[in-house]
């Protein structure tokens, strides 16, 4: 254990419908090689054994990928440092005596599910509206290399497609708008042959959905893109809008 | 007498799937309708069992514990997936892949799967490809491929370091658009707690809503367990934190026999443990082991140095730096397989080379591939007589490029630039082998009951090579269990919806509920973690990279002890109807507790060394492959599947014997 000592500052909120409060907690014997995440163990740990409710927050795989973590943290998504997720902050970006404000992602679209835990199914629900090719299992595919696809479309789609549907653009975001998540998700199959057949609906569908689920339009701030733990570039929400804008021309 | 029956097809080995699919039952589209599918986990195999078997016309209940499908723990395998394409014109084919990784399983799996599983490994490549998975390609638009650990071929697709991540979301859109028309329906932060057996035939599962508390019936013709593996037993490993065995254990006390349960990986490249307040491991990717190179000081005096910090790495010369793998390994090198690489750094470490405080860390070297790539870049750029400098700055660049990720993860964790200073590695549990004892249609001892991906046992063996994991959950997923289940499921097509207010529902029903009940009003003291915690340390310390018969007796006296203790002493705050983090922990540590005995027991009763399952009393103790796992063909060529019988450590082991037609068993040999 390390010799940093710490004050948390963390939301508290019993569910969806419960008020909520900041509640404030010493931690002491923080090591700066812990994750934030881990720090947040050391105080569970302590909670339960004082026989007190520990502090829900989501978490998975702890290696920046799953998405899980979401934690406002002095308010930055994801906490201060660039192109990384809670699990991935570490404590020597803090200092001894810090005090460290803690709150869930807040956006209408996002209740509360307990203190730092919240429902991001919306995303689910924009995925299922059209993020995807429709193409069902099939042993007799063509091969895989029937279409070559030059080299910069494949890069540019995997960046897009790098997204981790973690929220945090949507947290960030003045208007808790989405534009971001869906745009990484368009842009991708966009870029691809594979995308293009159905790419008028794709977009039509995925922006219905995200509007129905209550999240707030785009005005361009750019503060996604700075906080988005995988550096999604808002480049994609430039391309989604040609997309848009195309397909609303030409529907039927 | 063994009640075991593997269902391989007849023929010879390269038409056995083929007519094994020509001559199973199949469910006409009009009664599938009639069918319901319930499918726990949705990582590659999950996701993708769920979406296809909702495409061809059943009805499809999807669970998984994670907020969303999407996270699953495949989303972080990084390196690649294998698949016998022969694009490089290198040789490869179906039978070498195959051959490959019945040789790198140190011949502990089953033959006929293994040729099943290369067979379709180029369908899957195809399939991704459709979905919109981006995977590399060269400026030609082509598909590129790389080399992976234990073969001589490059056969591994990938997308950067992200692989798993790409073929993940692939199976979750597939799942989604199976979920917007409503073929599935998902159930998210769901847990299930106990597979439900009625008249003998798995019917449905009892799982817990994890927002509400609320325990919930569903009943289904036929349950498809796909919950991924047990490495969490170890505590520290570089699974997800919820990764756990709760299904696969509740099927196993169910009838379901548990296979293998002492295969597991530990891999050799992770970032090595830091302090006690570590959660988990992270894994460097294999891909890594392509351009660095593994070393340890030669000098004791220069590793003791090194650990007080008196020295670092790049003050060691090249002449007193002992590239241990290049040393043992001249035909692989640094790209052993994963046990062969594991074991030979505890061994160094255990010798006293190790180059961290704890003494067990090894270097991986970039510096001598930084050069390397500089100097052809250079000449790419037609650079002349370049600076030392500037090769550097040029091949930093090209490492960058492949490996960019996975350096700025570990100086995140570390704080130490890697391009600087050597990466520091060491070997973490990470994948099992093990799992629940399937047949050649991946269903288990209980009919009705299927395990596929990482939950099974079937393709690995004793040791499983990288980049074959995501290519057997998408093989299980897309291309073995639509047929396979349909061939069980013919006999349901007049069954009817199961009614889940039978008996046998309130029974399992009950059982979960008295188990909460349990947790919640125990008057402990301390944490889940804490006995978790212990347990780790006693399968790490006597069930782990080597084991001995003395150490694991030992260890099972201790698991009874630490279980003893956490039924008694375990303080599990919080409600049975709400969110309750501490509570999911509690079920799932009780099942660890009960899993890591049979894991000692099975590796007690191996008496040889075969892949990961390194005894140390079964070593070659002379001539060239002195120090090497000896095993023993002639009495431990089985799958020890075991049956449980009523309480933890009593268990009935039956044999399946493995026998090999097309692979000549040798000892393995990467020499």
């Amino acid at each position: 254990m390390g010799n940093m000592k710490l004050t948390l500052k963390i939301w508290r909120q019993n569910g969806p419908n419960d008020q909520g409060k900041m509640v404030s907690y010493p931690v002491n014997n923080v090591s700066e090689d812990m994750s934030f995440l881990e720090m947040l163990d050391v105080l569970n740990d302590d909670l339960v054994r004082k026989g007190e409710d520990p502090i829900a927050f989501d978490h998975d795989c702890r290696e920046g990928i799953c998405g899980s973590c979401s934690l406002f943290i002095n308010g930055e998504a994801h906490g201060p440092g660039r192109l990384i997720t809670t699990c991935q902050l570490h404590m020597r970006k803090f200092k001894d005596g810090d005090t460290i404000h803690v709150e869930p992602w807040r956006a209408e679209a996002f209740p509360v599910i307990k203190d730092l835990a919240v429902n991001r199914s919306a995303f689910d629900r924009i995925q299922a509206a059209g993020g995807f090719v429709t193409v069902n299992t099939s042993g007799n595919l063509v091969d895989g290399n029937a279409v070559p696809i030059p080299k910069d479309d494949a890069d540019k789609a995997f960046d897009a497609a790098t997204c981790i549907g973690c929220g945090a653009c949507v947290a960030t975001c003045v208007n808790s708008s989405a534009m971001l998540f869906v745009a990484a998700k368009v842009s991708q199959f966009a870029l691809l042959p594979q995308g293009k057949p159905e790419a008028k609906r794709r977009v039509l569908a995925m922006v219905e959905q995200m509007d129905k689920e209550g999240f707030g339009n785009c005005s361009n701030t750019g503060a996604c893109e700075v906080e988005c733990p995988k550096g999604i570039s808002l480049e994609h929400i430039a391309r989604m809008n040609r997309e848009y804008l195309a397909a609303s021309v030409t529907k039927e | 007498m063994s009640k075991l029956d593997s269902k391989i097809p007849p023929g010879p080995i390269d038409k056995k799937w083929t007519y094994h699919k020509g001559h199973m039952r199949i469910v006409a589209p009009a009664n599938k309708r009639r069918i319901d599918v319930i499918v726990v986990g949705t990582g590659l195999a999950g996701a993708s069992a769920a979406a296809s078997l909702a495409e061809m016309g059943y009805n499809v209940k999807a669970f998984c514990f994670q907020d969303s499908a999407r996270r699953a723990h495949s989303i972080a395998a990084q390196g690649g997936i294998n698949a016998a394409k022969n694009y490089q014109n290198d040789g490869d084919s179906t039978y070498r892949l195959f051959y490959d990784t019945v040789k790198g399983g140190d011949y502990r799996a089953r033959e006929a799967n293994v040729y099943r599983l290369a067979e379709v490994s180029a369908n899957i490549i195809d399939q991704c490809v459709a979905q919109g998975v981006p995977f590399a390609r060269d400026y030609g638009g082509l598909l590129d491929n790389r080399s992976f650990g234990g073969v001589q071929v490059s056969r591994t697709f990938y997308a950067r370091g992200q692989t798993g991540q790409q073929l993940l979301l692939g199976a979750y859109s597939a799942l989604m658009r199976q979920v917007g028309k409503g073929t599935v329906r998902m159930y998210d932060r769901h847990e299930m707690l106990d597979v439900v057996i009625v008249d003998g035939k798995a019917r449905g599962i009892i799982a817990r809503n994890l927002i509400t508390g609320e325990i919930e019936r569903h009943g289904a013709h036929a349950v498809l367990l796909c919950t991924g593996g047990y490495g969490n037993v170890f505590f520290l490993s570089t699974n997800a934190m919820g990764s756990n065995v709760t299904a696969a254990w509740k099927a196993h006390k169910r009838g379901a026999f548990f296979g293998n349960p002492c295969y597991t990986q530990i891999h050799p490249t992770c970032i090595p443990v830091s302090g006690t307040h570590q959660s988990k491991l992270t894994l460097m990717s294999e891909s890594l082991r392509n351009d660095g190179r593994i070393w340890v000081p030669a000098k004791l005096e220069d590793a003791k140095a090194i650990r007080e910090g008196k020295k670092k790495g790049s003050d060691i010369p090249e002449a007193d730096r002992d590239y241990y793998l290049e040393r043992r390994y001249p035909a692989f090198g640094n790209l052993v397989p994963r046990d062969v690489a594991s074991r030979a750094a505890k061994e160094r470490c255990d010798a006293g080379y190790g180059v961290n405080k704890t003494g067990e860390a090894v270097y991986l070297d970039f510096s001598a591939a930084i050069e390397r790539y500089g100097k052809l870049q250079a000449n790419v750029l037609k650079i002349e007589n370049p600076s030392k400098e500037k090769i550097t700055e040029l091949g930093r660049a090209v490492v960058s490029e492949k490996y960019g990720n996975l350096f700025d993860m570990y100086e995140n964790i570390v704080g130490e630039n890697p391009y600087d200073h050597a990466m520091k590695i060491y070997p973490a549990v990470h994948y099992t082998m093990g799992g629940l004892w399937v047949d050649y249609n991946l269903q288990t001892t209980v009919p009705g009951l299927f395990a596929l991906g990482e939950a099974n046992f079937s393709d690995h063996g004793a040791n499983r090579l990288g980049a074959s994991a995501l290519m057997q959950g998408l093989a299980d997923g897309y291309f073995v269990i639509p047929y396979t289940v349909g061939d069980y499921l013919a006999d349901d097509i007049r069954t009817g919806p199961i009614d889940t207010k039978r008996a046998e529902f309130d029974a399992a029903e009950k059982e979960v509920k008295d188990r909460i009940d349990h947790f919640l009003s125990n008057k402990g003291t301390k944490p889940v973690d804490d006995f978790h915690r212990a347990l780790g340390k006693v399968m790490w310390d006597k069930c782990g990279m080597a084991r001995n018969a003395e150490g694991l007796k030992q260890a099972i006296q201790e698991i009874r002890a630490i279980r003893a203790d956490f039924w008694q002493n375990v303080r599990v705050p919080g409600k049975a109807d709400g969110f309750n983090q501490e509570l999911e922990k509690a079920g799932r540590v009780a099942d660890f507790l009960e899993l890591g005995e049979l894991m000692c027991l099975d590796a007690l009763d191996r008496n040889e060394s075969c892949g990961g399952h390194f005894r140390e009393e079964y070593s070659e103790t002379e001539g060239p492959q002195q120090g090497e796992a000896k095993r023993d063909d002639e009495n431990y060529a089985y799958v020890a599947a075991w049956e449980w019988l009523g309480e933890a450590g009593k268990a009935q082991l039956h044999k399946e014997p493995l026998t090999f037609e097309e692979v000549k068993l040798t000892q393995r040999s990467y020499k």
